[in-house]
Order: structure tokens, then C-alpha cells, then sequence
């Protein structure tokens, strides 16, 4: 058979190419550009090497960020994956008007956007006029989210637990009606104890979702902006500035653009490396098991 | 061990049952002998299973009582029943070893470590699994799922019965005759009471000393697999049973003549008056091809072979009938008429089998 060769071939993948360079590679490399660059404005830019780098990496300002960043991505997902897990093994398991009413509450949070969110906790919390707030202050507890770094910290997580714990419970319900009643049934059969049933049965089909919701909340709570944004605007002081939003303050508030951009760069790594070392500890106990 | 006795039985799904129709299994008197084996076969949704999980007790019946020996058991939970269930896909605990599996039922039951080891290796033994006891039991086949699945019903010393519940549907053909086969003689050595629901004919026959015909939640004949094939109770296990099924014609009954169409077949035995649906059924097995001016004058529309016998597909006026050819038998396209094998003719009124 005779072969003809020609270069069409490439206009197939054009599309692909064009879509991944405005998505992807465009806004990445104005980033890199910036990072890279000094400006006294007028648009005039001159070369400074890694400069902004080596000033990002020894900041102490963004240091504290980091670590509050890492305190609260551990704090929420030490209490949204044991507690989505609880809620969805109490979770009704049979079709039906009840099974249905249960979710459509249960997934509420996940419809409200990030803002408003904010919003909400943010007048919620208020001594004067929030339910939560003024009824902590009447039960005689000195609850002020906007002076006191405990108590920010308080809302902020309790905030995102009610935010995010369904996302959690949803995929984990999913996973667990995913079990035929027969391995109930079985273990029924063979006395286990409900410990055992769900060490056994319920947490190994529980794993597949586990390990994605496991990435995606720490994802999330790892670049959280908005709603912290809301309700404290990173206070009292700096106590709950997270990474990102010491980034905005940084890039628009006081429009340092180049470390801004070295900052980015620099979040962008921490994230990757973080989820890609979370898959690959997770993928590594699973192929333990065969 | 023990002798389980069905005393009136019966299971709705609806809550207010009305109609018999409502029943998914239909009131049932049954005692299951110790230490036999019996088949419970049917198609699709004709009960078994409800019957099989009221067994076992994971569903609680709407009537009547359960009991295993003497006990009455009705009210008991599957746990407390003490007895073995093997499903339809097989269930074993991914993150265990064999033999943790094996050993899972007794450890929950809190005996002996150095028991447990001892009885382990016995089962895994007897159902050849020694060689992979330590292998995690998520990455192995089907077959061998299901071997763990019916040894942790069998490292129980006081097993009840154990339950089958289409246990080889997903097990690849070449397994299935040999686990079948592995079956049969571990119920001769070990001579637990098993129970074994099926929708395939073939095993039901194979593996069991008895076997339960069911149809529609109602349970139409008890029988050796001889006693089905060639006394059929009732016209749904003649067709039900064997490939292809028993011929089953209309028929007018008098005194020890049927006749069929406009012809006429001498009987066996002398009838009664009948009232109802009345029909003759004969095995394709015992209908021969003839010569005989007095044979019952077909038209053969093809013939199938199948291997080491042919089946005739035959037309006698409105009747199909099939008729199967052995290696041995006369047969020559010439041959137009049938007859039948006197001995093995069954007589139905309301598809229900009459002798007289």
C-alpha cells in the first residue's frame, strides 16, 4: 500500500493547541513576564532575574500566610471527612421521599455562592444583630469574630465545614450505595460487629471517593479567598490572611506586581506539589492491597 | 445440622396482600430432610430467592412459621439462625487475606486463636485453596471468590444448612462444572443440609437429590430430577425441564382413548370423566418416527442437529411437536408419522397431572 505523506494531519490538533494557549499558556507566560520584571509605571519594564523570587521565598509575612494556610487546610479536613463520612453512613439507604428530602437539605450549602456564604456568616456572627453572635453574647460568652483571633478563626472554620462537609457526605453516599446488600447480608451471616462492617466493607469501597474528596477539599481549602474575604477581610491584624488573600493585598492593594507574580508561580507549585504527592501516597496503598 | 421445616409459609412484598396475586410466594408446607440436597429452581422472579432469604432469615415472612429441628426460628435474626449463605457475586473482604477471610466468622465469634488456625487449614483443605491463604483476596478470580465465600459458611462446625443462591452465574463456563462438581462431593463428605436456588435446569439436576419446581411463587412439584422428567406435575415443569420441553396438545379424554386433532391414541389408563383444559403431554424423547398407516401423520418442518441427537420440528395440524431422533433411531425423510411411547404419555386437566 502506497503511504501519502502530507502535514495535514496537524491542523486536526490546531483547535486543541489554540484552546490550551488562551486558557493555559497565554495568561501563564503574563505572569511569568511580570515575575521576572521590575516597573516604575508608564509601562516601562526592566530585567531583574529571580529577584522577586528570592524576596517571596524569604519573606516572613508570607511565611505566617503559608503556615495559617497549612493550620487551616489540616483543621478542615480533619473535621469535614470523619464528619461527612458519619452523616452519610446515617444517611436513610432506601429510595424513596424521605432519601430524596435528606439530600436536597444536605446539598443546599453547595448551591449558595462563595460570597454570599461569606455574607451570611459574616451578619450571622454579628454581636448586634446575628442570631449566633447576639446569642453568645446573651449566654454571657465573649464572642467577637472581628477582635479576636480565636474567634475569627471559629467562624471562619465552622463556616466551611457548613460550606463544604456535603460535597464530602454526597460522594461518600455515593460510594456506599455503591455496595450490593449482599455483603451486608454476608457479614450479617458472619456475626460482624458494625465496626467491622464498615473497617471491612464500607471503608475499602468508600476508598476510590475518599482519595478524590480527600484532593479536592484540600484543593479548595487551600486557595479559600472569598468567604475568609468576607467576613474578617484577613483580621484581626493578619490572623486570618491566607495565601490568597495576601496575594490580592499584594497584587492590587499595593500593586507590587512582580512579586505578586513570583508569589503565584510559587502558590501554583506548592499546590501541585502537594495534590501530586497526596495521589501518589494514596495510588501506593492501593496497589499495597493487591 | 438440622431438619427445617416450613409450616405454612408465605411472603408478600405489599403490606395489605389481597389477591393470591399480591403473594410473591404462595402458602407453602415443606420440610427440608437433614442433610440432603435440594434445588430450588424456577425462572426469573417465580420466588425462589424470597424463599431462600426467608430461609435464611434476612427477610421475615408475612405468614406462617419457620422452625430448624424443633425451634422455632420465625422471628429470629440471620445472625442468630446459624446458617451459610453463598450469593449470586461473590462476597469476600477485599483488604483481607484468604485466610483472614476464612478465619472472620470465628473470630467474630470470639474462639480460639489456635482453633481458629487449625480450622482454617482444614477448610481451606477441603476446598483446595491451601496454596493461596495468604494472598489478598481482592485481585483473584471469580471462581475462587467464590470458594472463599462458601468457606466461610463451612469453617462453622454447627452450620444450620447452607444457602446456594445462584452461586455460578458469574463464574465462566469451564469453572462452573468443576466447582458443580466440587459441590457434590463436598456435600457427600460433609453432609451439610444445602439449599440450592437455581434458574438453570442443568445444575438443579446435576447437584440435587431433590429438586423444587417453581412457578410464580407457587411451588408445583417436589421430585428426584427421574421423577420430573418423566412425571411431570404439572405442564410447566414439562416444559420447564428438558431441552427441548414436553410436547403439550389438546386432547379429548374418554375412558382410555385420547384423541388429538381427528386422531385417536390408545392409553395406558382408564379416565374418568374430566372437566376443564385438557391436555396430553409427551416428551420429545419418547415420540418415533413410523411407517405404521395408524401413526399420527405429521409435517416436518426442519430438523436441528445437535450434535449426538436431532430435534424434528414437526407440525400436526395446529400442533407443533417435537420430536428428538437418536443416532440409533430409524428415521428417514419418507417417514411421515409419529407415535408415541404409550408408557410415557401424562394426562393434564388445568395443567395439573391426573392418573385416572
Amino acid at each position: 500500500m502506497k503511504k501519502t505523506h502530507n502535514q495535514k494531519a496537524w491542523f486536526m490538533v490546531l483547535p486543541v493547541l489554540i484552546l490550551v494557549a488562551f486558557s493555559a499558556i497565554i495568561p501563564m507566560m503574563t505572569v511569568i513576564n511580570y515575575s521576572v520584571q521590575d516597573t516604575f509605571g508608564n509601562n516601562e519594564f526592566f530585567w531583574v532575574g529571580l529577584e522577586w523570587f528570592e524576596e517571596v521565598l524569604h519573606s516572613e509575612r508570607i511565611h505566617d500566610a503559608l503556615w495559617r494556610q497549612i493550620i487551616f487546610s489540616a483543621i478542615i479536613l480533619s473535621i469535614e471527612v470523619p464528619l461527612g463520612i458519619f452523616i452519610a453512613l446515617n444517611m436513610p439507604k432506601k429510595n424513596g421521599l424521605w432519601t430524596s428530602i435528606c439530600l436536597v437539605v444536605v446539598a443546599l450549602p453547595l448551591l449558595v455562592p462563595w460570597n454570599v456564604v461569606g455574607t451570611i456568616w459574616q451578619i450571622f456572627g454579628r454581636i448586634d444583630i446575628g442570631l449566633l453572635g447576639y446569642t453568645l453574647e446573651q449566654l454571657g460568652i465573649d464572642y467577637n469574630y472581628t477582635q479576636n483571633t480565636f474567634d475569627a478563626w471559629f467562624t471562619i472554620i465552622i463556616m466551611d465545614v457548613w460550606h463544604w462537609t456535603s460535597l464530602v457526605l454526597l460522594l461518600c453516599y455515593a460510594g456506599l450505595r455503591s455496595i450490593p446488600d449482599a455483603y451486608y447480608q454476608a457479614a450479617k451471616i458472619d456475626q460482624a460487629s458494625r465496626w467491622s462492617v464498615f473497617r471491612y466493607i464500607e471503608l475499602p469501597k468508600m476508598k476510590g471517593v475518599l482519595i478524590i474528596v480527600i484532593l479536592l477539599r484540600f484543593m479548595d481549602s487551600f486557595m479559600i479567598y472569598t468567604e475568609p474575604f468576607v467576613v474578617t477581610g484577613g483580621g484581626p491584624g493578619n490572623a486570618t490572611t491566607f495565601l490568597s488573600i495576601d496575594l490580592v493585598k499584594m497584587a492590587i492593594g499595593q500593586f507590587d506586581l512582580g512579586p505578586a507574580a513570583a508569589f503565584s508561580l510559587i502558590y501554583f507549585l506548592v499546590i501541585l506539589l502537594v495534590s501530586w504527592v497526596f495521589y501518589t501516597i494514596m495510588i501506593n496503598m492501593d496497589k499495597e492491597n493487591e | 445440622m438440622a431438619k427445617i421445616t416450613l409450616s405454612n409459609l408465605a411472603h408478600s412484598y405489599k403490606d395489605n396482600p389481597i389477591s393470591s396475586d399480591d403473594y410473591a410466594l404462595k402458602p407453602i408446607d415443606h420440610v427440608w430432610e437433614d442433610g440432603a440436597a435440594y434445588a430450588l429452581l424456577g425462572p426469573s422472579g417465580c420466588g425462589k430467592t424470597t424463599l431462600l432469604n426467608i430461609i435464611s432469615g434476612l427477610l421475615k415472612p408475612s405468614s406462617g412459621q419457620i422452625l430448624f429441628n424443633k425451634k422455632d426460628v420465625t422471628n429470629d435474626d440471620t445472625s442468630l439462625r446459624n446458617i451459610a449463605q453463598v450469593f449470586q457475586f461473590p462476597v469476600v473482604y477485599d483488604t483481607m487475606t484468604v485466610k483472614e477471610n476464612l478465619a472472620f466468622p470465628l473470630k467474630n465469634r470470639g474462639l480460639k486463636p489456635d482453633y481458629i488456625e487449625k480450622r482454617v487449614l482444614e477448610i481451606a483443605e477441603i476446598i483446595s485453596l491451601k496454596s493461596m491463604l495468604d494472598k489478598k483476596t481482592q485481585s483473584l478470580t471469580s471462581d475462587v471468590k467464590q470458594k472463599i465465600s462458601l468457606g466461610r459458611g463451612l469453617v462453622r462446625e454447627d452450620v444450620n444448612a447452607i444457602l446456594f443462591d445462584e452461586p455460578l452465574t458469574v463464574i465462566d463456563p469451564k469453572m462452573k462444572w468443576e466447582l458443580r462438581t466440587q459441590l457434590k462431593a463436598l456435600h457427600k463428605n460433609l453432609g451439610h443440609t444445602m439449599i440450592y436456588v437455581t434458574h438453570d435446569q442443568t445444575e438443579a439436576l446435576t447437584f440435587a437429590d431433590k429438586v423444587i419446581v417453581m412457578s410464580d411463587g407457587e411451588v408445583v412439584q417436589i421430585g428426584t430430577p427421574t421423577e420430573l422428567f418423566e412425571k411431570p406435575e404439572h405442564t410447566f415443569v414439562g416444559y420447564f425441564i428438558g431441552s427441548p420441553g414436553m410436547n403439550i396438545i389438546p386432547a379429548k379424554i374418554n375412558n382410555d382413548k385420547a384423541t388429538i386433532g381427528h386422531h385417536q391414541i390408545e392409553l395406558n389408563n382408564k379416565f374418568a370423566k374430566l372437566d376443564g383444559k385438557i391436555e396430553l403431554g409427551i416428551r420429545p424423547e419418547f415420540i418415533k418416527f413410523s411407517n405404521d398407516p395408524d401413526a399420527i401423520p405429521v409435517e416436518i418442518l426442519r430438523i436441528e442437529d445437535v450434535g449426538h441427537y436431532k430435534i424434528a420440528r414437526a407440525r400436526y395440524q395446529d400442533y407443533d411437536i417435537n420430536i428428538i431422533i437418536n443416532e440409533n433411531d430409524e428415521f428417514s425423510p419418507e417417514m411421515k408419522g409419529i407415535v408415541f411411547d404409550k408408557d410415557k404419555i401424562s394426562i393434564y386437566v388445568d395443567d395439573w397431572r391426573v392418573e385416572q
